[in-house]
């Protein structure tokens, strides 16, 4: 594959591992504390919300699942141009737009598709640029 | 009056800190490959680099003003009205990572930071 392509596909694919990585440690997330219930705001209260939410596995589940976020980020930093990720990676509000609908059937306003039209258009247009237009050393295979 | 400097706090942070992260990846380099174990070796050399210790602050920074944010003002205009660190970190990725923003990533900038605002606003 020429230099180029391979360039946008793996970029492409790491922007799609963070959105998804995202999305789903959040809603691990939710779901993990609504097991906890609502802390109450007490020295108390704290520790023992604590000690719950160290034990949960979902909570658990939903950091690795950050962390997966985290590490795609940053490695996708190591090349391509952080004016085409940081727009790119806002394609996760319209991904969460239509998980909402279709799986907790949340009715959604015009102002909201509206603005899921325009952040999908946005992304397109940034998508078709370079992904990357500054040079960056790479690792010398050892 | 305070609601805008907040903002700017937690605009300033999160750009600067995502800046700062972004300038330390590209001098420690990319992976060799998209392995585990080059991975691995790439986010041990990345924990080493200071500029990403000294990105990890600033975005606690952010976080921390928007929990601020969130406490004097509705979630509806706090959310919407931090998409225009879209817009301020672009200017950053031009001015300061000298990344060369073309009209066309300017205009799917501008189209995502309206878009981000009405999806948050609901």
């Amino acid at each position: 594959m020429p230099s180029e392509a391979r360039l946008r596909v793996k970029t492409l694919v790491m922007v799609l591992a963070m959105v998804v990585c995202a999305n789903v440690g959040d809603l691990l997330l939710k779901r993990g504390m609504t097991q906890i219930g609502a802390v109450e705001l007490t020295a108390q209260g704290v520790a023992h919300a604590f000690r719950l939410t160290v034990t949960n596995a979902t909570v658990w589940l939903a950091i690795l699942f950050l962390i997966g976020f985290m590490v795609s980020y940053m490695t996708v930093l190591s090349w391509a141009d952080y004016s085409y990720v940081m727009p790119a990676g806002a394609f996760g509000y319209a991904v969460l737009t239509l998980l909402a609908v279709v799986f907790l059937h949340e009715s959604v306003s015009p102002r909201r598709w509206f603005g899921v039209v325009l952040i999908c258009v946005g992304v397109l247009l940034v998508g078709q640029t370079k992904p990357r237009t500054t040079e960056v050393p790479t690792e010398v295979v050892a | 009056m305070r609601f805008i400097i907040g903002l700017a706090i937690l605009i300033l942070g999160s750009t600067g800190g995502e800046i700062a992260i972004t300038y330390g990846m590209k001098s420690v380099g990319e992976p060799a490959r998209l392995r585990p174990l080059a991975v691995l070796q790439f986010l041990g050399r990345a924990v080493r680099n200071g500029w990403f210790w000294a990105g990890v602050p600033l975005m606690a920074l952010s976080f921390y003003a928007l929990l601020v944010l969130l406490s004097w003002e509705p979630i509806s205009l706090v959310i919407p009205a931090s998409a225009l660190s879209y817009v301020a970190g672009t200017f950053g990725a031009k001015f300061i990572l000298g990344e060369d923003v073309s009209a066309a990533r300017w205009a799917g900038v501008i189209l995502v930071c309206i878009g981000v605002a009405l999806v948050a606003a609901g």
